[in-house]
């Protein structure tokens, strides 16, 4: 009844001309990107942040809601029409959506990925729209000592599950909690890693420091090993589906949708695992099993409508407990914290408008994609053709122009550069780049939890334990850290058919 | 000497394992030099954070040495318009750097719109096009086009350098 009451008010909200102009800026701008090579929606909307300062944040976030799901359906476009997906999530995409265009068939592969988006970014923002309060609910009564877990198990699950290396996820991390660390100290006033250079007290920019690393340093790697044979772009007409698509699709979409909300709105989200169940799932479950690896539809729709579904419950918890879990959130966050907007459950309340409008431009941004971009799919192919020493000069134009118009110093161009390089030395030496903008994001957040719970409990580290759900989440968090030690003692046992040892830490000590 | 030499050959990645390694140590140094009197108030101090985070950093550091040093390799990331197969192409990456910092050495002084027309035009012919005079015109195009939008539209004010008093 609430919920949906203060919904009619966000779509009230997001309806009027100038709001619905936006969502559309948003939708196309977002595919836009999504299709261009080397760009993605955690880039554009940090390359947007500075611009759209001047704006009011309803219409900002609206644009950002229409950019977040753009850049899902762009990215998917790029994977079916050339064999090369631009982010993890579409990856599973391209291996039956390229084949499928291979053989003729790409308006039916790009069809069934929109039309399955559309249902699950829909699906996905309903359920966000009824879970999050829920979830909102549930948080006001958390104190400083389960928000410092809760934290730390994002900080930590990111680090660890996703990504190749959990080496690496933690190097990064850590640059990213050193970069956090730069500036004043809230509490005692002391200038922490300022090196005596007044520019620095402030702290890095956090526009500064994502454009930097998602721009500068994507478009220098991509200079130095710029293919110089242009990729194979699939021509394609307008996107449709005949009845026997329709009838091996739908079912699909809904067990995608399933796979991907709850997976993207646990604090480890992200869409990687959810559209590679996804796959796997239709693989087993398809009537058509000799078309797998030739182009079958199913497992073009089962894993679009999961990474779209991801997509949706990334934001629970964004905009529930202000916990970030893929690149996009992330930047988002702190857009909020650039408009003076307090992330965290507290935002329901205090900033409840908004929020239902940003739900209610989801639903609209979904539904504007269907609309705007089924016929528009040739242009956006015709897009993968822009000559590339435009597409990065753009770039690094528009990072500059992005950085600088920050605060006008020529310094931010300096701290620009130097973060790029870092930037493009991760992406040489395979650091994944989502745990170092975390850990600036929720490094000082962190920070400030852990002193105010030291503070309740007068400097007893026991305080730290003092709520239940805290304690759980330290559990989690051992469990995940302990996990590969586990999973290596489980294997090195089988074989030898020796009993399992106990998965508590003693054990783990004998693994090396 | 040319033993350690060929041995760190093809380890370039040791290099990130020292920068880690080098952060860690001046985040320690940084927040060590802190003064604070002890305050009921603030148990924890502004020390603790960055103690914790240069250990994460050196501990970091020191696994990477070794897993490099075992044949651990970072996996270098793909994408639409990169081609791992050749290496890193020096050529391209350093005028394209020589352009962005000429941008930053002259923006205040010469304004954005003659420094962001160096740095586009000089970035499209470090990547490889060869139509000067188009890529020329586009710069100028670029440059001027958000030099006022950015002014009109957002009311930021860029610098005009030396042509002020013309735009």
């Amino acid at each position: 009844m609430d919920v949906w009451s203060s919904l009619m008010d966000g779509f009230a909200t997001a309806l009027t001309p100038m709001n619905l102009l936006f969502a559309v800026i948003g939708v196309l701008l977002g595919t836009a990107v999504g299709v261009l090579p080397g760009l993605g929606p955690a880039m554009t909307v940090a390359l947007l942040l500075p611009v759209t300062a001047a704006l009011e944040p309803t219409s900002a976030f609206i644009m950002f809601a229409g950019i977040y799901y753009g850049g899902m359906f762009g990215g998917s476009t790029t994977s079916i029409l050339l064999n090369t997906p631009g982010e993890s999530s579409s990856v599973v995409t391209a291996i039956e959506g390229n084949k499928m265009a291979k053989a003729g068939r790409a308006a039916q592969a790009l069809a069934t990925a929109a039309i399955g988006s559309f249902i699950a970014g829909t699906i996905g923002t309903a359920l966000l729209a009824v879970f999050a309060p829920i979830v909102v609910q549930f948080a006001v009564s958390l104190g400083a000592p389960s928000y410092f877990a809760i934290m730390i198990l994002a900080l930590l699950a990111v680090t660890a599950v996703l990504g190749s290396s959990r080496l690496r996820g933690f190097a990064s991390l850590a640059l990213g909690l050193a970069i956090g660390l730069v500036g004043i100290d809230s509490v005692t006033g002391q200038r922490r890693l300022t090196f005596g250079q007044p520019l620095l007290v402030d702290g890095l920019d956090i526009v500064v420091v994502a454009v930097a690393i998602f721009a500068v340093g994507e478009a220098l790697w991509v200079a130095a090993h710029l293919r110089r044979t242009p990729l194979h772009v699939i021509p394609v007409g307008r996107p449709w589906m005949g009845k026997k698509d329709w009838s091996r699709s739908w079912k699909p979409w809904l067990r995608g949708t399933a796979f991907g909300f709850p997976f993207g709105a646990l604090p480890a989200g992200g869409a990687e695992i959810p559209t590679f169940l996804s796959y796997v799932t239709e693989k087993r479950l398809t009537k058509h099993p000799e078309e797998f690896g030739k182009g079958a539809i199913e497992g073009v729709a089962g894993p679009e409508a999961a990474n779209n579904a991801a997509a949706a419950g990334t934001l629970t918890p964004m905009l529930a407990l202000g916990l970030p879990t893929n690149a996009t959130a992330a930047v988002m966050l702190a857009a909020f914290t650039s408009y003076g907007i307090q992330p965290g459950p507290q935002l329901f309340s205090s900033q409840g408008p908004l929020v239902w409008a940003l739900i209610a431009s989801l639903f609209i941004g979904n539904f504007l994609l269907l609309l705007i971009n089924l016929p528009l799919a040739p242009v956006w192919a015709k897009l993968l053709q822009l000559p590339r020493p435009y597409l990065y000069a753009g770039i690094l134009f528009f990072a500059t122009l992005g950085a600088y118009s920050v605060n006008l110093q020529a310094f931010d161009l300096v701290i620009l550069l130097v973060l790029g390089a870092l930037g493009f030395m991760m992406r040489r030496f395979g650091l994944p780049v989502l745990p170092l903008i975390l850990g600036v994001i929720l490094g000082p957040r962190i920070e400030g939890q852990l002193r105010k719970t030291l503070q309740l409990s007068a400097g007893d580290p026991a305080g730290l334990f003092s709520e239940p759900i805290a304690i759980v989440v330290y559990i989690i968090v051992a469990l995940i850290l302990a996990w590969p030690l586990i999973f290596k003692l489980i294997r090195r046992n089988r074989p030898a058919k020796k009993p399992l040892l106990p998965a508590n830490s003693g054990a783990a000590d004998y693994s090396d | 000497m040319s033993s350690l030499a060929t041995g760190l050959k093809g380890r370039a990645e040791l290099g990130v394992s020292l920068l880690l390694g080098v952060v860690g140590i001046l985040v320690f140094l940084d927040a060590n030099g802190l003064v604070t009197p002890y305050s009921q108030s603030d148990p924890v101090g502004p020390k603790t954070v960055p103690f914790i985070v240069s250990g994460l950093l050196i501990v970091c550091a020191v696994l990477l040495a070794i897993n490099v040093l075992r044949g651990g390799k970072g996996e270098a990331e793909g994408g639409e318009d990169v081609d791992l197969a050749h290496p890193a192409d020096w050529k391209t990456v350093l005028p394209l750097a020589g352009a962005f910092i000429l941008n930053v050495l002259l923006i205040d002084w010469a304004g954005w719109v003659i420094s962001g027309t160096i740095l586009f035009w000089g970035s499209v012919l470090a990547l490889g096009s060869r139509r000067y005079i188009r890529d020329g015109l586009i710069s100028i195009a670029l440059s001027l086009l958000t030099f006022y939008g950015f002014y009109l539209g957002l009311g930021i004010a860029l610098p005009a350098g030396l042509l002020e008093g013309i735009l």
